[in-house]
């Protein structure tokens, strides 16, 4: 069986493979997916907590995770295809109507 | 029967100067312009008669003791821990001669009010106005404890702002409201400390309450009460120092005058002594300090009287120099003849107001005596008023003046047998003369000789203003019989049995030799008169050098008050006005504005748009709160 450690270093080297992604990719579109895959990551390491403490909660805030993140991907892709719409790019630092 | 026509009537009398004031206030621009002066007349009438109604009735309950107080409670007005203040009135002889003559007179200046207003275009105010003001003084004499005195107290303070600037289109007018206002308000707010103290030492504001414990204060308790409340008395009443207001008051219609003079507002002081008689007769020294501050405000307002060139300025000096013998009166120990020449007082001056006002009537306005004169021919009537008001006020006999001035001045020489203090009766003595020479002036410099500006075609007043004068000057003439001994001294013998007299004690010092007093007094008022006619006969003036000028300064003290507080106040007002407002006060509020402009200019840099960067704060934020956490435990 593999051990659980493993798991939580994979976990761990998801989570920082995506956190690096939001933060040093430009396209919206990649910053999504990267957002995403430190969900999943954070998923891992719930379920592989359940298994170490042979508890049900781990897995039960997956399927919350996993549904608070299809809603997420409903709003945010249908942000990123507007902005798409009205400035032609999706270049995330061209986003700034906010700048002080 | 007697009984529930007191205890209906006493407050019945309230309201009805009450009611016309509320129907002038809410009502006076719909009415005709003839039925305000009308409707506030009846009203005053209403009043005085029901007093006379409680009067009689009171005559027939206290025949027994002669003076019975008799408490009306009417509801209880306020709570607080320790204080409660039932709003109670109060019928006895002090209250019921003091409602006769606010209400007597008052009524007499509304229906004067009537003809003097008529061509004024708002005339319902006025009687609003004049209505509360009777409201007020009945209010203040028939207050059974002493917030409810207080509360009549300011309304007629009020009443008299309100009154005296009354044209507050001329800014004299309004300089002059104000001017009362403000200085009553110093007086008053050693009033209420007065209050405060009898009230913690007592723990009642009963005035039946009081008169009962003042003999549980301690010395000085009683003395600081005494004199708190007499500073007062000074606001209110016009003596020195606070006197200042009175003549100014001038600004005000003439009637005002009459009535604030006369009825309703200088007498609230005297009366609050006579009030609080115990509390005085109980503290030697203030009645010491009260004789000596009325006996030096007599002479000096009689001495600037001298010099006067407004003819109601004299009369407003006079008022100052006659509150001053009331007084005396109070201070020498002897409440009944003070309240006596309160009331003989009532009637000639109310007298030569409304005389004075028929000459500015005629005058259309002049009341500079040097632009008068020759007026006895063409205002016949009016002239012979105020002449005997003049008489009565220079106490010749047997004018009213005479009788009330006379007992004052007895009542100081015993005085000074018993103390050992001569001033007060030296005082009123030179006074008296005083009082002689100005007024013999004053009715010699407006109606005798040839007119000033023949061109004014002087016309006697109407009826309407003709008739109160009559009846004033028939009270100035007989109102002396209410206490003279001939007749019996009736007002006296009300008043004795409530108001404290000091007994000196069997062997006390001798009486003072009456009959040689009353000739001394008789001499001083005849002198007056005489030397009055000797000096002014033909409307002159003798130069007088530099003493003249110095009364008609008025003895600088206008002038002292103007340069030691008056323009320092401006002074300190235009620099908290200027620099202090726009630089300290407002320099603050826009430091602090731009202290935060600065910061909110450095915090808007945080804020660059990049949301990677935000991303990274949150990322950053993250790991810093766990490891925080983790490295806790």
């Amino acid at each position: 069986m593999v051990p659980s450690s493993a798991y939580l270093a994979l976990s761990a080297a998801l989570f920082t493979l995506g956190a690096v992604g939001v933060l040093v990719r430009r396209s919206a579109l990649i910053i999504f997916m990267s957002v995403e895959l430190m969900l999943n990551s954070v998923n891992l390491a719930f379920v592989t907590f359940a298994r170490m403490h042979r508890s049900i909660e781990g897995q039960v805030v997956v399927f919350f995770v996993l549904v608070v993140a299809a809603v997420e991907v409903v709003v945010g892709l249908a942000l990123i295809v507007d902005i798409f719409r009205s400035r032609e790019s999706v270049d995330i630092d061209d986003v700034d109507l906010l700048r002080g | 029967m007697d009984d529930v026509v007191i205890r209906v009537g006493w407050p019945l009398m309230l309201v009805w100067p009450l009611l016309g004031w509320l129907a002038n206030g809410l009502l006076g621009g719909r009415l005709p312009r003839t039925a305000s002066g009308v409707i506030a007349s009846a009203s005053a009438g209403a009043s005085f008669a029901t007093a006379l109604l409680v009067a009689s009735a009171y005559r027939a309950v206290a025949a027994a003791d002669a003076a019975v107080s008799l408490p009306i409670p009417l509801f209880d007005w306020l709570g607080a821990g320790r204080l409660t203040v039932e709003a109670s009135l109060l019928v006895d002889p002090l209250a019921l001669v003091m409602a006769l003559v606010v209400g007597g007179v008052g009524f007499l200046i509304h229906v004067y009010s009537i003809g003097y207003m008529a061509d004024d275009p708002h005339p319902s105010r006025y009687f609003a106005y004049l209505n509360l003001f009777v409201f007020a003084m009945l209010l203040l004499v028939s207050a059974g404890n002493l917030l409810l005195l207080f509360v009549g107290w300011e309304l007629v303070g009020l009443c008299s702002y309100l009154l005296i600037g009354y044209w507050f289109d001329r800014p004299a007018a309004a300089a002059a409201g104000r001017k009362a206002f403000v200085v009553n308000r110093i007086g008053d707010a050693a009033f209420l400390l007065g209050v405060f103290l009898l009230f913690v030492t007592l723990g009642t504001l009963d005035i039946l309450e009081i008169r009962e414990g003042v003999a549980t204060l301690s010395k000085e308790e009683r003395l600081l009460a005494a004199l708190l409340l007499f500073a007062g008395a000074t606001g209110k009443s016009a003596q020195l120092p606070l006197h200042i207001w009175l003549p100014d008051a001038m600004e005000g219609p003439t009637p005002v005058s009459a009535l604030i003079h006369a009825a309703t507002m200088v007498t609230a002081g005297v009366f609050m002594i006579a009030r609080l008689d115990r509390l005085y007769l109980a503290a030697p020294e203030a009645l010491m300090v009260v004789a000596t501050v009325g006996a030096l405000t007599a002479f000096f307002a009689a001495t600037v009287a001298l010099r006067q060139h407004d003819l109601k300025r004299v009369l407003a000096y006079s008022t100052i120099s006659q509150l001053g013998y009331m007084f005396v009166g109070m201070g020498v120990a002897a409440p009944s003849a003070g309240i006596f020449h309160l009331v003989t007082h009532a009637f000639f001056k109310a007298l030569l107001f409304l005389a004075a006002g028929s000459v500015m009537h005629a005058m259309h306005g002049v009341i500079d005596m040097r632009r008068l004169g020759g007026l006895a021919r063409p205002l016949r009537q009016t002239a012979g008023g105020f002449t005997i008001g003049a008489l009565a006020l220079a106490g010749v006999p047997p004018f009213a003046g005479f009788f009330s001035k006379d007992l004052i001045l007895e009542h100081a020489f015993a005085f000074g047998i018993r103390t050992g203090n001569y001033l007060p009766y030296a005082l009123g003595l030179v006074t008296a003369a005083v009082t002689a020479v100005y007024i013999t002036r004053a009715v010699l410099l407006t109606f005798s000789g040839p007119p000033a500006e023949p061109g004014a075609h002087p016309h006697e007043a109407p009826p309407v203003m003709r008739w109160p004068m009559a009846a004033l000057a028939i009270l100035s003439v007989a109102g002396g019989l209410l206490g003279a001994s001939v007749a019996g001294a009736p007002l006296l013998r009300f008043l004795d049995g409530l108001l404290g007299v000091v007994e000196s004690g069997p062997e006390a010092a001798p009486h003072p030799p009456a009959g040689l007093l009353r000739w001394l007094s008789v001499a001083a008022a005849l002198a007056g008169v005489l030397v009055g006619w000797r000096a002014h006969r033909g409307r002159r003036e003798p130069v007088l050098g530099r003493v003249g000028v110095f009364l008609e300064q008025r003895w600088y003290i206008d002038a002292l008050y103007d340069r030691a507080i008056v323009g320092p106040g401006h002074t300190l007002a235009r620099w908290l006005a200027g620099p202090f407002d726009l630089g300290v006060i407002d320099g603050a509020v826009n430091l602090v504005g731009r202290g935060l402009g600065a910061l909110g200019g450095q915090a808007r840099r945080l804020q660059t748009g990049y949301a990677r960067q935000y991303a990274l704060g949150v990322l950053i934020g993250t790991v810093l709160i766990l490891g925080y956490w983790m490295l806790r435990w």
